[in-house]
């Protein structure tokens, strides 16, 4: 015999699992509350960094993770979910935060290098394989025939990049003559047929569900969807502008100081920007922050394309999310308008 | 015989063979199509990469927490909410009292509640910004997302699965039984014990076995109120969630196995029940 029965092995390991009840331990646990594409990342990632830290003498700690929309996430933090850190889908959601709970200092972007995000990504189109509606630019999307799937910009943080880099291509197109790209804006939405709440329920309605013939996408989760689907049935398209999307990072200091894990907190963090946290971010198809950090051949599957900055069009993404996202704004205004 | 057996292929519901197989195979079709194929799907999907892979599914420490923390529910809800059912009943059937009606609504507001609501009122008590949930906090008492808030919402939406099927039941058999054991001295316990509670059992099982199949598989009040924390406060239909949208479907497949097989038993034990139901009720005599 070279295998156990199946079932009675099963019938074990079932029962072993049912009686080791959970508590016993007490390993030190750090809940990173993050957003939807960024699971298979954090998972290989919390391997390393227990490898690590328990390699640097650090006591045996338990990383839990809970993903969902960013927007979503924020305010279950809020609610009173016990994030030790959050990694977010853009800057607003944590600000959101701050305010809200007074856990994060204000000036918490400045705590970590570059803007608190080490890792960027920017937003592409994922479209069926050989292309066959010929979609290349963000103008493309407005064409009768063309059905485009993008995520709520209410609850998503992805679609917020996604309705960002379109505005941005318009506003170069039309030399800033803002009725026209309301206009553009507005066509645009209009053939889109499900807005989903998160960025991962919209790449199951375009890759699972067959429905749409373009997707706006993270470029990560566009990579991850061709790896994951085949790579036969899906390509990549580059527009010609897009954003430069920095998911931050940061500790929700009022919850560690209470639990005493602030020092493994940013530790956590802090290793995001080291050699294996940036080529991890690379091989999961982010974009690292300190490429030099990377073997080169894991950056040359990411293709050139001309990356925006929100702070240098809108200001800030405060101030972008007030005028373009809050209740009654111009997003609100535009669609409400093409119905 | 009252009724002749000659006749009855002319009764009005003795339509001609042809209407009756039509009728038995548009139905049979209804079925095999809506309920039978997407079930043998999820199986099919399940095993798909074989026995050792659902094996592996199933016993991954996330999905194995999954199922502890479920069945920790189902532990804690199904008892309570058969003491409350039969409390309820008991004081709806055998009393009569002011505000009766009211009570009687009250209990079958969770039924006409969305899930989604019931689980967001928990958020709004207990939330960091909510009635409850800033003096709990500091005193170190966490009940939103951790397992004392999944407990509440699954309380919520099962409490009227036990009520609801003694009430009919009770009200049917009315106060005649306990009456005569009060008169002949017995103690209010000891006829609760002796004539009700047989009388009623297999309404009683019938209603917890509702109330267990729906505290394992309720999904949005528990969303609401989970926090989708891997391995800590995840329940089975959470966890086939987060596993379809990891592309890993068939570890999606083979978790949701389980629920369809706890479904098909519940559909068993249910039938049977309901074989026993149809007889047993009249059997007042006892076992």
């Amino acid at each position: 015999m070279t295998t156990p029965m199946p079932s009675r092995r099963l019938a074990v390991t079932l029962i072993a699992g049912l009686l080791m009840m959970p508590g016993a331990r007490a390993d030190d646990t750090l809940l990173n509350v993050s957003y939807d594409p960024t699971r298979e990342f954090y998972k290989d990632f919390n391997a390393a960094f227990v490898e690590h830290w328990t390699a640097e003498g650090g006591a045996p700690v338990t990383i839990r993770m809970s993903h969902g929309g960013s927007g979503k996430q924020a305010r279950s933090v809020i609610d009173g979910l016990d994030a030790d850190v959050v990694t977010l889908a853009i800057s607003v959601d944590i600000d959101r935060i701050a305010q809200a709970t007074g856990k994060i200092p204000a000036d918490w972007l400045d705590r970590l290098p570059d803007a608190s995000a080490p890792y960027t990504s920017t937003i592409v189109f994922l479209v069926r394989k050989g292309n066959p509606k010929d979609i290349n630019d963000w103008d493309d999307l407005l064409r009768e025939d063309v059905q485009v799937v993008t995520p709520n910009p209410k609850t998503s943080g992805g679609a917020r990049w996604n309705y960002l880099a379109a505005w941005i291509f318009a506003e170069d197109a039309y030399q800033g003559d803002e009725a026209r790209v309301r206009d553009f804006m507005a066509r645009l939405y209009r053939n889109v047929p499900v807005l989903d709440t998160g960025a991962r329920g919209s790449t199951i309605t375009f890759t699972q569900r067959g429905i749409g013939d373009v997707l706006l996408a993270w470029e990560n989760e566009a990579f991850l969807s061709r790896q994951k689907m085949g790579e036969d049935q899906f390509d990549i398209v580059v527009p010609s502008v897009s954003v430069l999307a920095e998911p931050p990072v940061t500790v929700v200091t009022g919850n560690t100081e209470r639990k005493g894990t602030t020092a493994l907190a940013t530790t956590y963090l802090e290793y995001l920007y080291s050699e294996t946290g940036q080529s991890l971010a690379a091989r999961h198809f982010y974009r690292p922050a300190h490429p030099d950090l990377v073997d080169p051949a894991e950056l040359a599957r990411f293709p050139r394309v001309t990356r925006v900055r929100i702070a240098d069009r809108f200001g800030s993404w405060a101030e972008a999310q007030a005028t373009h996202f809050a209740d009654g704004g111009v997003f609100d205004q535009i669609t409400a308008a093409g119905r | 015989m009252a009724r002749g057996t000659r006749d009855w292929r002319r009764s009005p519901v003795g339509e001609p063979a042809l209407a009756r197989g039509v009728l038995i195979g548009v139905v049979l079709l209804f079925l095999a199509l809506f309920l039978l194929l997407p079930l043998v799907a999820v199986f099919a999907e399940a095993f798909r990469l074989g026995p050792a892979a659902w094996i592996a599914a199933v016993t991954e420490p996330d999905a194995l927490a999954a199922l502890r923390l479920t069945l920790l529910v189902a532990v804690i809800a199904v008892p309570l909410n058969l003491v409350f059912g039969v409390a309820a009943a008991w004081a709806i059937a055998k009393f009569e009292f002011r505000g009766k009606a009211v009570l009687i609504t009250l209990i079958d507001l969770p039924f006409s509640v969305s899930p989604v609501i019931s689980g967001l009122v928990y958020v709004l008590l207990f939330g960091g910004g909510g009635l409850l949930g800033p003096w709990l906090k500091g005193h170190g008492i966490e009940i939103l997302f951790a397992v004392p808030g999944i407990v509440l919402a699954t309380l919520f939406v099962t409490l009227p699965f036990v009520a609801r099927e003694l009430i009919p039941l009770m009200q049917d058999q009315g106060t005649a039984d306990e009456e005569a054991a009060l008169s002949l001295g017995a103690s209010g316990w000891h006829t609760f014990r002796t004539v009700t509670l047989p009388n009623i059992r297999w309404g009683l099982l019938y209603g917890v076995l509702l109330c267990n199949a729906r505290a394992m598989g309720e999904f949005g009040a528990v969303s609401v109120v989970s926090g989708h924390i891997r391995g800590l406060t995840n329940t089975v239909p959470l966890h086939v969630e987060i596993l379809y949208n990891e592309y890993n479907f068939p570890a999606a497949f083979a978790v949701a196995s389980l629920l369809a097989v706890l479904a098909l038993v519940t559909l068993v034990l249910k039938t049977a029940l309901e074989a026993r139901l149809g007889h047993g009720t009249p059997s007042r005599a006892g076992p």
